[in-house]
């Protein structure tokens, strides 16, 4: 238990490398997954389309390939991405705004048709019955899945470890391979860390997942 | 409900639709022909750069590349997936039975295993595996996939057992059933009827997830392209790149449409609950 304790310091910058990564990507997977969401639904095909392979392919594909190609293929194009904490940053929101728009998007499926139908009625354009009747609607149904996504990026910034960001994951990595004798307690150390970061999120899922039912 | 948030537009509304189509079509078309044009001046599209797919250098022929990309590399992808697939399924089955069990002492061990497991990162799995109890990289990924996804398939399975209608159980004791009789000719068939959209789309997840192999130096996948990059030369990185994430799309895609099929095929009035899987 030493090992931690000697650690915390460690443990405690790591931690706080994880949370920013969580947090400055999860604001701008939030920005540019409802752009893409508001794409989707658009009436102009090309953007539609755009949006619709962007989701498609990102979501398809690992995230470790995401950052795969930013570490190690983007430079054979010229494309020298500063490693560290802002290609992690580039990679997480790339990778999670596809899943930001899904949430969204099945939010607006889930208001119901008439409200989009007495939107229209009386004269409202698609612009105005998206931001005012569709929008304030969707976002009841659309928080709860967006506090999962948002877990899911917490637990993804593990990844950026993989690839030279000195975020929990790595510090444990680090101090677990120094400490051979005592590396399960390190590795735990870690877990309780990710724990308290994933377990008040999914608790607050569940309360605002009850809050917010109602019948429609 | 897309459709119904503009109206079918008229002749004005249509024309200025062209229009805005045309001009969208063409700034996309611009970004990625300026991409491209880009990529060319650097003599990305050059032969030199693509021959390793068809006529590598260094005396091997392509169906070397080929066979370590796709034969090994895909091969110890799949291998770790099907594996780690059917225990995560089995385990995730059993997880569920104890989560609905009536006796708290079997309940309680099975919510905390499910929450202890579904709020961790599947790399750190795997390196309680690899660093912790020191196994080789294989059975270290094989034992991230399988315990994260074995709680989540636990909560995919509680999930559909839940959104079941009170009757059916009710009907079942009605006839005499036993509990275990219930739960496994009746409501279990039923739960992984309507959930098997979201185990499939919970199996892509694992299949994805895999490449984490590459982080502990499984021979994975990602890790044949690495090798095989740095084998020829870093040159070559963007064609075995493409191989390799056209690979993942492929395969993943295949199974995301399959899940979209059977969700679309199966005539359930019920509707499943969506689990957000990430």
């Amino acid at each position: 238990m030493n090992v931690i304790l000697d650690n915390v310091p460690a443990l405690l910058s790591g931690f706080e490398m994880t949370l920013k990564l969580t947090l400055v990507s999860g604001a701008v997977a939030l920005v540019v997954g409802l752009f893409l969401a508001a794409l989707r639904v658009s009436p102009l095909t090309p953007l539609r389309g755009l949006a619709t392979t962007y989701v498609e392919l990102l979501r398809n594909t690992p995230l470790t390939l995401v950052f795969f190609f930013l570490v190690f293929v983007a430079p054979q194009f010229g494309i020298l991405a500063p490693l560290g904490f802002w290609t992690a940053v580039l990679a997480l929101s790339a990778y999670t705004s596809a899943f930001v728009c899904e949430a969204i998007r099945s939010g607006i499926n889930s208001v119901h048709l008439g409200q989009a139908e007495a939107a229209r009625a009386i004269g409202l354009t698609f612009g105005q019955s998206l931001s005012l009747v569709i929008l304030p609607q969707a976002v009841r149904t659309v928080i709860p899945p967006l506090i999962n996504v948002f877990i899911a990026l917490a637990k993804n910034t593990s990844v950026a470890a993989g690839f030279g960001t000195v975020e929990l994951m790595a510090t444990g990595r680090r101090i677990a391979t120094a400490n051979p004798a005592e590396n399960i307690a390190v590795l735990v150390g870690v877990a309780l860390f990710y724990l308290a970061i994933t377990i008040p999120a999914g608790i607050l899922a569940g309360v605002v997942e009850r809050k917010v039912a109602f019948a429609r | 409900m897309s459709t119904l948030l503009y109206d079918s537009p008229g002749p004005v509304t249509r024309r200025r639709e062209r229009v805005g189509s045309i001009i969208g079509a063409v700034v996309v078309l611009a970004l990625v022909g300026l991409a491209m044009w880009y990529a060319a001046g650097r003599g990305v599209f050059d032969a030199d750069h693509w021959d390793v797919l068809y006529d590598p250098p260094k005396g091997q022929t392509s169906a070397d590349v080929w066979t370590s990309i796709i034969i090994k590399g895909l091969g110890a992808t799949l291998r770790a997936a099907a594996v780690a697939a059917p225990l995560a399924l089995v385990a995730g089955l059993l997880l569920a039975l104890l989560r609905t069990a009536r006796t708290a002492w079997l309940r309680l061990p099975a919510v905390v295993i499910i929450e202890l497991f579904r709020g961790l990162p599947v790399l750190l799995m795997m390196f309680f595996g690899f660093i912790g109890f020191g196994w080789d990289a294989f059975t270290a990924v094989v034992f991230g996939l399988a315990v994260y996804n074995m709680a989540v398939i636990a909560e995919i399975l509680r999930a559909g057992l839940a959104a079941l209608p009170q009757g059916q159980a009710e009907a079942a004791y009605a006839v005499g059933l036993t509990r275990t009789q219930t739960l496994f000719s009746i409501l279990l068939p039923q739960a992984v009827r309507i959930m098997t959209p979201s185990l499939i789309s919970q199996l892509v997840v694992l299949l994805k997830d895999s490449s984490l192999g590459f982080i502990v130096s499984y021979p994975e996948l990602l890790r044949s392209i690495q090798n095989n990059a740095q084998y020829f030369g870093n040159d070559y990185l963007i064609a075995l790149f493409v191989v390799g994430g056209g690979t993942y799309l492929v395969v993943n895609i295949t199974l995301s449409r399959l899940a979209v099929w059977i969700q679309q095929r199966s005539t359930q009035s019920s509707k499943p609950p969506t689990a957000a899987l990430v």
